[in-house]
Formats: C-alpha cells, sequence, structure tokens
C-alpha cells in the first residue's frame, strides 16, 4: 500500500529532511553602501555593513526618544505591526496560503481587534480625564469589553464560515498560527507600552540592556569565544556569554546613574488635559533619590571608602541586566529554533545586514514581560488611575461604601486627620 | 491531456508497486515515506519491506485499538500508538478539474520526483475530504465503549434506535449529574469545571501527538502538562486573591504568595520556556515548534473559558446555570426540529444541520430561558453572589436579591396585549436578561460547534475521544459552550455590574499613602457633586 502523503504531508512531518527551502529574497542593501564598500573582502564588507547599520538603529533610537513618548508609542506600534506581518508572511509561504484571500484580511483583523482592545484599555487608564469630557469616548470606554468582544465574535463567525472543503486543515493552522503570533507580539508590545507610562526610564534601561548584552557577548565571543554553548546556536560561546553577563551588568548601572538623574527619564508619563499633551513633570519617588549605603567590607578595602551614594534604583537596574543576561538569550534561542524549523535564514530582509525587525527584537522579547511583572510585584501596586476610574463606575451605594471603608482606613493609618471637615 | 489521463490511471491502481510512469525515483521516494512512517522501533538501513505493505487492511481489521481518539477507521485507518500507522487510506478517484487546477496553479513544471509529490498532493486533496469515498472493505465497528448492561438490553432493537436510546440515556445521565452537582454546591461546581478543564486539554492534546506522532518526545508531554499547571496556577491565584481576600491575609505564607504571585507564575512559565528551549532536537525543531503552538492554542481556548465559568460562578450561580442550560436545550431541540422538519440544510461543515433545526431551536431556547430563569430567580441560593464565610470556613450563599431578581411590573407593548389579553406581567428583570443569553447561545453558540466540525473535518475525527458512549468525548458536549463563558462574563462585566468593590478595597491598600490620599478625595468631590454626603455622615 503506497504510502501517499496529501497536500499537507511535508507539514505533519517527523523530520525536517523534507521540508522545502524558503527562498531567500533578495539583496537590499542601499547602493551608497555597496559602492563606499566595494573595494574591501566580503567579510570585512558585511562587518562594515552591520555596524553602520547599528550605529544608524542607534541613532535613530535616540532621536524619537528625544522626540517625546508619544514618538514611542507610534514608534512600538509601528514595530508591532511589522513583527506580525513578517511572522505571518512565513506562515504564508510555509503554508502555501496565498491562495486563501480571505486570510491575509482575517489575520489583519484579528490584529486590528487585539489592539483595539489592549490600546482601549490603556487609553483608559492613562487618559481618564480627557475621556470624561467626551461623550462618545464614554460610551466607548463604558462598553469597551463588550465591543471588542463582538469585533473578536466577527471575525471567529467570518473564519468559520470561510471554511472550505479542502482547505481545513491549513485554514485551522493559519488560524492558529494567527493566534499565537497575536499572543506573542501584542501582549509584549502592550506591556512594553505599560512599562513607558510608568517612567520612560523603566522602556530605556531594560531595551539598552538587552542590546548591549547581544553587542558584547558578540565581542568577546569574538576575541575570546572558545567553547560553544548551545548546540542552537553555533556562534554563542561561554566565553561570550559569561563576558556579555558582566558587562551588561556594569553598563546597566552606569546607564541607570546617568538617566536617573533627569526628571524627563524618571516621572511617569502624564497626560494633560490642558496643555493636551504629554508631561512628564513630578516630584521623583525615592527610588530616584540618591541615598547612601554602607558598603560591605572586602569592597571597603577595594574602594577605600566607607558609604556610597547611589540610586535605588540601581539596584532593580542589576536585577534587570541580569535577566537580559540570563534569560534574554533564550528568547534568541528560541528564535533561532524557530528558522531553523522552518528553513529561513532571517526573518525577512528589512534591514540590510541584520535581517528583519523581528530579528532585532527576539532577545526583547522576555524583556518586556518580566519588567512589568516585575514593576507590579515590587515597585508599585496596582495602578491607582484605574482604581480610580473603576471607583467612578461604581453604583452610588457601593460608593458611599467603600467612602467609609476607606475612610475609617485612613484614619486609622493617621494620614487623614479626623477633624478635618469638606 | 495524455498527462492527465496517465496520472489518472496510475492512481487507480494505489497497491501497485510504482509503474513505468516515473520509475526508480517513484519507488525510492515511496519507499522513504513507508520508513519514515514506521515507528520508532524501524533503524535506518532495514529494508523497506518491512512496513506493512497492505497497511489499510491491517488497521481496519485491528479496530480502534490505539488510543481512544480515533473511532471510525473508515476515516482514518487507526489511531495513536505504533501500531499501524498509515496515514490515509482511500481509493478515491481524483477529479480532473483539480488535476488541472493544480497544473494551472504550478505552472513552473515540477521535475520527476517533484511531479510524484504533486500528484500525491492531489490525490490526498481531492480524496481527503470527499463525501463520496470509496472503501472496497466494510469498516468495523468501533470500540464499542457501552456498558455491558445497556448493550444486553437493547441487542434486540435495530442498530439506529438503538444507538438513538444509548444517547437518550446517556443524556439523561447527564443532566441528572448536572443536578446533583449543582445540588452539592459551588465548591463542588469549581472541582467539576476543573476536572472537565483538565480532560479537555487531554483530549485536545492527544489529538495533537496523533496528528504529529510525537509519542517518541517524552519531554513534550510533561511540557505541555507542565504548562498546563503553571497558567491554571496564575488563574486561581488572581481568583483566590480576589474572593478570599480576608483568608489570604490572616495566613502568613499565603499572603506572601499572593503578594508576589504574578512573579511567581511567571518565573514559573519561563522555567517551561527555557526547558523547552534547552530540549529542542535537532532534527524535529518543526515538531516541537508546532506543538509548543498547539499546546498554547489549547491553554488560551480551555484554560481561560473555564476562569471565566468559574467567575461567572462566583457572581450567582444562576449566571453559571441558564447560560450552560440554554446550550444544552438548544443543542437538544435544535436537533428535535431537525429530525421532525428539517429540510434545507444549514451549512456545508454540518451536512446534518438544517435551517429548520437552527430556527425552532432558537424560539425554543429562548422560551426555556425565559421560563428557566423564572424559576431560579426565587431562590436565593441560586440569586446571590457566592461569597466565603470566614467564621464558617466555607461558601455561603446568602444575601438580600438585587435589583435584577425583584419581581416588577412591565407594561406589555400593545401587539402582544391583544394576544394575551393582560395589561402587565410580573417579570425579573434577569428575564430580560435571559433572552439576551439565549439568543447568544442560540445564533453565536451553533458556530462554536461548527468550529469544533471543522476542527474534526481537517484532522480527520469522528470524535474528540471516547469518553463518553454514544457522544464521543468530552470536548464534543462542551464545544458550544466554548463561546458562551466568555460572552456571559463580558455581559455580565459591561451591562449588570461594575468592577469588584473588595478587590477595588484591596487595591486600594496596596498603593501608596499620597495615592490613597488623592483617589479618596477624589471620591469624596464626586460623592459630593452627586449629593451623596450629607453632614450627617460626615460624622460618623
Amino acid at each position: 500500500e503506497t504510502d501517499v502523503d496529501d497536500r499537507y504531508g511535508d507539514l505533519d512531518s517527523r523530520t525536517d529532511s523534507d521540508i522545502p527551502e524558503i527562498s531567500s529574497s533578495s539583496d537590499r542593501t542601499p547602493k551608497i553602501l555597496k559602492k563606499a564598500l566595494s573595494g574591501l573582502s566580503s567579510r570585512w564588507k558585511n562587518w562594515w555593513i552591520r555596524g553602520i547599520l547599528t550605529l544608524t538603529m542607534i541613532f535613530f533610537f535616540s532621536l524619537i526618544i528625544y522626540m517625546g513618548s508619544f514618538m514611542l508609542m507610534l514608534l512600538v506600534l509601528g514595530i508591532q505591526v511589522k513583527c506580525f506581518h513578517e511572522i505571518i508572511t512565513i506562515g504564508y509561504r510555509v503554508y502555501h496560503s496565498y491562495d486563501l484571500p480571505w486570510f491575509r484580511t482575517l489575520s489583519w483583523y484579528f490584529l486590528l481587534c487585539v489592539n483595539y482592545f489592549f490600546y482601549g484599555e490603556t487609553v483608559a487608564d492613562y487618559f481618564a480625564t480627557f475621556v470624561q469630557r467626551e461623550e462618545q469616548l464614554q460610551f466607548l470606554i463604558r462598553y469597551h469589553r463588550f465591543i471588542s468582544f463582538a469585533l473578536y465574535l466577527a471575525g471567529f463567525c467570518m473564519f468559520v464560515l470561510s471554511l472550505v472543503k479542502k482547505h481545513y486543515r491549513l485554514q485551522f493552522y493559519m488560524f492558529a498560527w494567527t493566534h499565537v503570533t497575536l499572543l506573542i507580539t501584542v501582549t509584549q508590545s502592550h506591556l512594553v507600552i505599560q512599562n513607558l507610562f510608568e517612567g520612560m526610564i523603566w522602556f530605556l534601561v531594560p531595551i539598552s540592556s538587552v542590546i548591549c548584552n547581544d553587542i558584547t557577548a558578540y565581542l568577546f565571543g569574538f576575541f575570546f569565544g572558545r567553547t560553544p554553548l548551545i548546540k542552537l546556536s553555533p556562534k554563542k560561546t561561554w566565553e561570550g556569554f559569561i563576558g556579555g553577563f558582566f558587562s551588561t551588568v556594569v553598563f546597566g548601572f552606569i546607564v541607570a546613574y546617568l538617566l536617573s538623574k533627569y526628571q524627563y527619564f524618571v516621572c511617569p508619563v502624564e497626560y494633560r488635559s490642558d496643555v493636551n499633551s504629554f508631561v512628564t513633570e513630578c516630584e521623583p519617588s525615592e527610588l530616584f533619590q540618591l541615598q547612601s549605603y554602607s558598603l560591605p567590607p572586602f569592597l571597603k578595602t577595594v574602594l577605600r571608602r566607607e558609604t556610597v551614594s547611589l540610586y535605588p534604583f540601581q539596584i532593580h537596574s542589576i536585577a534587570l541586566s541580569t535577566f537580559a543576561s540570563l534569560i534574554g538569550p533564550f528568547g534568541g534561542f528560541f528564535a533561532s529554533g524557530f528558522k531553523r524549523a522552518f528553513k529561513i535564514k532571517d526573518f525577512a530582509n528589512t534591514i540590510p545586514g541584520h535581517g528583519g525587525i523581528m530579528d532585532r527584537f527576539d532577545c526583547q522579547y522576555l524583556m518586556a514581560t518580566f519588567v512589568h511583572v516585575y514593576i507590579t510585584s515590587f515597585i508599585r501596586g496596582p495602578n491607582p488611575s484605574k482604581v480610580l476610574q473603576q471607583l467612578l463606575v461604581l453604583q452610588p451605594e457601593q460608593q458611599l461604601n467603600i467612602y467609609k471603608t476607606l475612610k475609617t482606613h485612613l484614619i486609622e493609618k493617621g494620614i487623614l486627620q479626623p477633624t478635618l471637615k469638606v | 491531456m495524455e498527462v492527465v489521463r496517465v496520472r489518472v490511471r496510475f492512481l487507480g491502481r494505489r497497491g501497485e508497486r510504482a509503474g513505468a510512469w516515473q520509475g526508480r525515483q517513484r519507488s525510492a521516494r515511496v519507499k522513504e515515506r513507508r520508513r519514515r512512517w514506521a515507528g520508532p522501533s524501524f533503524r535506518a538501513g532495514d529494508p523497506a519491506a518491512e512496513g506493512p505493505v497492505n497497511r489499510c487492511g491491517a488497521a481496519r481489521y485491528s479496530g480502534g485499538a490505539g488510543r481512544g481518539s480515533l473511532r471510525a477507521p473508515e476515516l482514518s485507518c487507526g489511531s495513536g500508538g505504533y501500531a499501524a500507522r498509515p496515514r490515509r487510506c482511500r481509493a478515491g478517484v481524483s477529479s480532473m478539474t483539480e488535476l488541472r487546477q493544480r497544473a494551472v496553479r504550478e505552472p513552473d513544471a515540477p521535475p520527476e520526483d517533484k511531479g510524484s509529490e504533486s500528484e500525491a498532493r492531489v490525490d490526498g486533496e481531492t480524496a481527503s475530504d470527499s463525501e463520496s469515498r470509496v472503501e472496497p472493505a466494510p469498516p468495523p465497528a468501533a470500540a464499542d465503549d457501552t456498558p455491558e448492561v445497556l448493550n444486553r438490553a437493547f441487542s434486540k432493537l435495530s442498530s439506529r434506535w438503538k444507538n438513538w436510546w444509548v444517547r437518550g440515556i446517556l443524556t439523561l445521565a447527564m443532566i441528572a449529574f448536572f443536578f446533583i452537582i449543582i445540588y452539592m454546591g459551588p465548591m463542588v461546581l469549581m472541582m467539576i469545571v476543573l476536572c472537565v478543564q483538565i480532560k479537555c486539554f487531554h483530549e485536545i492534546i492527544t489529538i495533537g501527538y496523533n496528528v504529529y506522532h510525537s509519542y517518541d518526545l517524552p519531554w513534550f508531554r510533561t511540557l505541555s502538562w507542565y504548562f498546563l499547571l503553571c497558567v491554571n496556577y496564575f488563574f486561581y491565584g488572581e481568583t483566590v486573591t480576589d474572593y478570599f481576600f480576608t483568608l489570604v491575609q490572616r495566613e502568613e505564607p499565603l499572603r506572601i504568595l499572593s503578594k508576589y504571585h504574578r512573579f511567581i507564575s511567571f518565573t514559573l512559565y519561563l522555567i517551561g520556556f527555557c526547558m523547552f528551549v534547552l530540549s529542542l532536537v535537532k532534527k524535529h525543531y518543526r515538531l516541537q515548534f508546532y506543538m509548543f503552538g498547539w499546546t498554547h492554542v489549547t491553554l488560551l481556548i480551555i484554560v481561560t473559558q473555564s476562569h471565566l465559568i468559574i467567575h461567572n460562578l462566583f457572581e450567582g450561580m444562576i449566571w453559571f446555570i441558564v447560560p450552560i442550560s440554554c446550550v444544552i436545550c438548544n443543542d437538544i431541540m435544535a436537533y428535535m426540529f431537525g429530525f421532525f422538519f428539517g429540510r434545507t440544510p444549514l451549512i456545508k461543515l454540518s451536512p446534518k444541520k438544517t435551517w429548520e433545526g437552527f430556527i425552532g431551536g432558537f424560539f425554543a431556547t429562548v422560551l426555556f430561558g425565559l421560563v428557566l430563569s423564572y424559576v431560579m430567580s426565587g431562590y436565593r441560593c441560586f440569586v446571590c453572589p457566592v461569597e466565603f464565610n470566614n467564621d464558617t470556613n466555607s461558601f455561603t450563599v446568602d444575601c438580600e436579591p438585587s435589583d435584577l431578581f425583584r419581581l416588577q411590573e412591565y407594561i406589555i407593548p400593545g401587539v402582544i396585549q391583544s394576544v394575551i389579553g393582560w395589561e402587565t406581567v410580573r417579570m425579573y428583570p434577569f428575564q430580560i436578561h435571559s433572552i439576551a443569553l439565549s439568543t447568544f447561545a442560540s445564533l453565536i453558540g451553533p458556530f462554536g460547534g461548527f468550529f469544533a466540525s471543522g476542527f474534526k473535518r481537517a484532522f480527520k475525527i469522528k470524535d474528540f475521544a471516547n469518553t463518553i458512549p454514544g457522544h464521543g468525548g468530552i470536548m464534543d458536549r462542551f464545544d458550544c459552550q466554548y463561546l458562551m463563558a466568555t460572552f456571559v462574563n463580558v455581559y455580565i462585566a459591561s451591562f449588570i455590574r461594575g468592577p469588584n468593590p473588595s478587590k477595588l478595597i484591596q487595591q486600594f491598600l496596596t498603593l501608596r499613602p499620597d495615592q490613597q490620599l488623592h483617589i479618596f478625595n477624589t471620591l469624596k468631590s464626586h460623592l459630593n457633586d452627586k449629593g451623596m454626603l450629607t453632614a450627617a455622615m460626615e460624622d460618623e
């Protein structure tokens, strides 16, 4: 009995040997660079292209930071959309599903729905005053979950109605692929934005730690690398890993020290309705005020000082850098495994010499979630404006009850003086 | 045309060894495929003839002897395990149009072995999803899980009525079980929801294993169950923190666990993620990524739904019972209406569903929902939010019923007045909401069923599992409930109540003092504006 694979035989194969190669795209290096570097050998040429593009990206990043938090939000949104597009395109190529035109519409529609849901929640939280003014926005915010769910349902029903007889499995695969991609990219970007609103330093320090870890691990590996780290990425070495770890911790420490001085980076981003823009002005919290720490004895002898003035945030930055160096690379290995599984060299060809946007951001993948979880667990509790907004939505009797409870609590704690009247 | 005819002729005689058309390359490729599907005991280098020649035959007569998910061998020829593993057993004849379309779609004329691949693909594609499958031998009866006693009782009836009776009795048994569980209280309900969730997860993961033949990646089962544990820990931790707030504050270890709950859950998940990355094996990357994706989508579907069901339950048992019964009623009513009046097919996915069943089921379900909510709104034990009483250390459902559950007079619109002859009617406001719930259950609920049907057709299974005789697996019973739980939760959050007051107080207490003061003052001015605060209250 001949074992005839059906159309999707290669999808369910047990080994990777007969997976078709995805054809790589053309070379998109700009002509200027090509001409400038035409004299060098191809290895150095590659090195120069990567170097120049790295510097360009860092410069671009600094420019956006200068332009403010709103531009940063737009940048994060743009990156998210591009990452989604890259991963979905890979899925299309793997499953040859370009001839199911509904599918592209549905994937983008689901992206829109999930973004609408997440950004609606964010907007409601942070722009509470702005939202109270507009009547239509009030309606949208109050029934936000219902509207988002209805939108998602419409997409779900369209998917079910679009199931075509001979392509069931393919369509289910693409459905699942879309959802997993959304889970990865949209939730991460949403958490990045939440971190950003906490204070730009919570956005900058983790991202720069990951980038620094990438670069220093590469340099250490280049000069001292000997022992391979993991079979998945044969170019990574233990020397690079450990060297990158130490240099990232030092780098994070220094960057945290430099950035903690400026209110621009340290203050939570707020939206002021009077000026209709984002402001970052506040009294810096204790985290960002210099404190004296007494050094442990062995460091005392080395540095010959009794105490040192640090920002408490620098201690936190050590935790962030440690995560970036130790666990961040797992995101990179995950992406490497993914690329090997689907036989692609790079996610896309957007950045010459570097691959796609997803290639640059694969290590950031877990970092954003970690920072968010870290902030909510160790730094602050829930978002005050969100608590307030929820309070205002309650029934009046419930509000009154809560008011009485809060008053008792505050008086107990001595925050509120019982003699104060309205 | 010549080429096409040659292809058709070749495909018609499947059992033959490779004909003269493709020659040695074809047979080599076939050998390679046979080798791959043979199972773990097969070592590279063994003669290809080791692979069973008449696999379809062997599989068919061994019945559904593998792990229970694939019941009808005529559809998929054997189930999991390594005993018999043919991928497709059909003797279909490919259609000309499909071949022509395929040829058009791949104009880059395929080289020798690619030609065989595309032709194989075409064959699989046309024969796979066609209704008119031609099987040379009759399929044996599936492994019969019906209890012995039922078998004996029905031995005399014809098989069609027997099936009907088995289904009927099992339906009644399940409904009786449902009532008993409700009687036993919310704690038992929670446990049941948890068990159902685990069983559904197990069923879907087993299907994934069968599809991807991934039984020889033992890490994967551990990892899947580990991820299930992590996500459940996260969700149940959040629920426990919300609803058992005072209990949690009392016990010191619980307090620490709840304070750093998100961090602990994230760490657990990270460990699983790192284990996955470290477990990537060179030749099986794609498989492992597929299973990773499969696990995550399954978790997304199942665990979030069950978590929302528990939230609904805590809102009041009526919010749990009415939606679920509406979906069940819609299932049964649509089936009855379709049985007696069914004529126009509804959707190609499920050929047995009809428009008459759909519409009849809709009206019957709305009526049923109205009646059921009327009956249930009278009792406190269904209507009150479930609370955990610290003193008695148990769940209590005792409260003053809210406005929703107090009889009110409604004026009947003119058109119905003339029909019924009444001016006003006394109803619970909840019954109006129940109309919305029943409408959703009848109109959108079936889409969950179509989704599951499409899934089963895509992966060539008849039922998710064989747990319930006559009905299939647990997932088969719960596929329509899939969207209902989310809808009820969203409905409650949007239209019925706002956020949970005790949760708000708890969040408030964790804020910084200056934030607390700010919120308190804002609330005060808000209440003042509304005129809720009087001077007398201020003195309290």
